[in-house]
């Protein structure tokens, strides 16, 4: 199977400060953000944004997992229903600054499907978006990230597979596959 | 695994442990959705569910009901009492009238035990058994399941106590299914008269102690006396039944540990349970009604979710 390599371990490093000093300084003291990582696998970079801003900061920022599986537009249409993961937010968006955190945005179809259960939350004052990566050229829906890692020009036929340390990967990395046709 | 091996809910005698797990386990992802500011998703929205009741009913209606409004199905609502059935319309055609105008689901009670099981090959909806006669009602055991996972965690090696009028009890039959399937040991407890013959050919004991049988258990699930379904006097009479068999506050504080007591309602009060013991820190009672919501959810998105 065909993989290229398109940020390793060194580069999503650099990447993540880069998205911490954005933040700070669209952001300045945090006093009415919140985050909200994607589940299931933006809340691991979600996990590494809140650390690594309280290393350069010191400034917690309130953090939770947003669930979208009951929001999603594919509901009847796949052959089985999706399993919802969890949904763990301690607090009402109303009034705060969001940025919703995810690893790719691909169609955008999943961050619609979040924007609508986040809502549930209360209105938020202001929404922004932060994947890692953002896959242009395979968009349903008009979605673009305010914070992006890399864009990659990709193809239905392609994966982009985000390896974390956290999940027992030897390195964080991230990778572009070949779907698998049997 | 994310699908049922069903598409209809007929009993918890059908299902798989692995189907029992699966509805548990969403009903805890749709707890939390029932418990945000705003309390509704929009899984169901292109759906439409007849909930057809044969039978009288408050909770449970109103549970499947909410369930429901809080998926955004539409919602249609049949009473047997003011209908065609007095006119002497067939189950089937009162049924397939109401799928001509694009009903998808039903949630159906019947008096008749088999019921839903004779409309699920008749009809093409998914059907969804809310109680059917003295036979069973899976979507009570899979709540009272939920329940007690809430509060004891795992069911494996638990030790669950039916008490009362297990003879025509519904929900003492689909709690036993549910319950075995969930690995916990479950022993019934009763008058002579109200237990069914054969109950220990479903792997439960029988006590006759309530005594003994409260000091033995983790969970009292206790049960209703069923008069509207007695034709004949069981007992002799419900102040010498509530001597025998009525569960006060006093009791419980006596055993040795915490036990958890249940009701599926409506509780008679001062019958199989005295005020003070259902309003007690040990009730679960009112947690059971708000979770009935949270797995009836669960079952309608499972059921509706699976394509053909």
């Amino acid at each position: 199977m065909q993989k290229r390599l398109v940020l390793d371990q060194q580069q999503i490093d650099i990447t993540l400060k880069r998205f911490c000093y954005q933040l700070i300084e669209n952001h300045d003291d945090f006093e009415n953000t919140v985050f909200l990582g994607l589940q299931p696998r933006g809340t691991l970079l979600l996990d590494k944004i809140v650390a690594l801003l309280q290393e350069i900061s010191g400034v917690t920022v309130p953090s939770g997992y947003l669930d979208a599986t009951f929001h999603r537009d594919d509901f009847r249409r796949r052959d089985f229903p999706l399993k919802a993961n969890e949904t763990k937010i301690d607090f009402l968006v109303e009034g705060k600054k969001v940025v919703l955190i995810d690893d790719v945005l691909y169609k955008g179809r999943s961050v619609r499907a979040a924007m609508d259960a986040m809502i549930a939350f209360g209105r938020p004052q202001k929404v922004e978006l932060m994947v890692l990566v953002d896959r242009r050229l395979t968009r349903d829906y008009p979605i673009l990230p305010d914070y992006y890692g890399v864009t990659v020009n990709t193809l239905d036929s392609q994966y982009v597979v985000v390896e974390w340390v956290a999940q027992g990967n030897p390195a964080d990395a991230i990778w572009i596959t070949e779907k698998v046709t049997s | 695994m994310s699908q049922l091996s069903t598409r209809h809910l007929l009993g918890i005698k059908e299902l798989s442990e692995a189907d029992i797990r699966l509805v548990l386990e969403t009903a805890t992802n749709f707890k939390e959705v029932i418990n945000r500011p705003i309390k509704k998703v929009p899984s169901l929205r292109d759906i439409t569910i007849a909930n057809i009741f044969f039978e009288n009913s408050t909770r449970t209606r109103l549970s499947f009901e909410l369930a429901e409004k809080r998926l955004s199905a539409d919602v249609v609502n049949f009473s047997s009492s003011n209908s065609s059935v007095n006119k002497g319309e067939t189950l089937v055609d009162t049924v397939n009238n109401i799928l001509a105008m694009k009903v998808d689901m039903v949630v159906m009670r019947h008096a008749s035990p088999g019921a839903p099981h004779f409309l699920s090959k008749n009809v093409p909806a998914n059907v969804i058994n809310a109680g059917d006669g003295t036979h069973e009602h899976p979507t009570q055991a899979l709540l009272d399941a939920f329940s007690m996972q809430e509060k004891l965690g795992d069911l494996t090696g638990k030790k669950i106590a039916i008490i009362g009028d297990i003879l025509h009890s519904r929900v003492a039959l689909s709690n036993i299914f549910c319950l075995q399937k969930l690995g916990a040991e479950v022993r019934v407890c009763g008058p002579v008269t109200l237990i069914p013959k054969y109950i220990e050919s479903l792997g439960v004991k029988v006590e006759m102690d309530l005594h003994k049988i409260l000091a033995w258990c983790d969970v009292a699930n206790v049960l209703r006396i069923q008069l509207e379904r007695q034709q004949i006097k069981y007992f002799p009479s419900l102040r010498e039944y509530s001597l025998y068999y009525g569960i006060n506050k006093k009791m419980l504080d006596s055993l040795k540990k915490e036990i958890v007591v249940m009701h599926p309602g409506p509780i008679n009060r001062g019958v199989e349970l005295s005020s003070d013991a259902a309003d007690s820190a040990h009730s679960i009672i009112l947690d059971q009604v708000e979770n009935g919501v949270a797995v009836r959810m669960a079952v309608l998105y499972l059921l509706a979710g699976a394509k053909g």
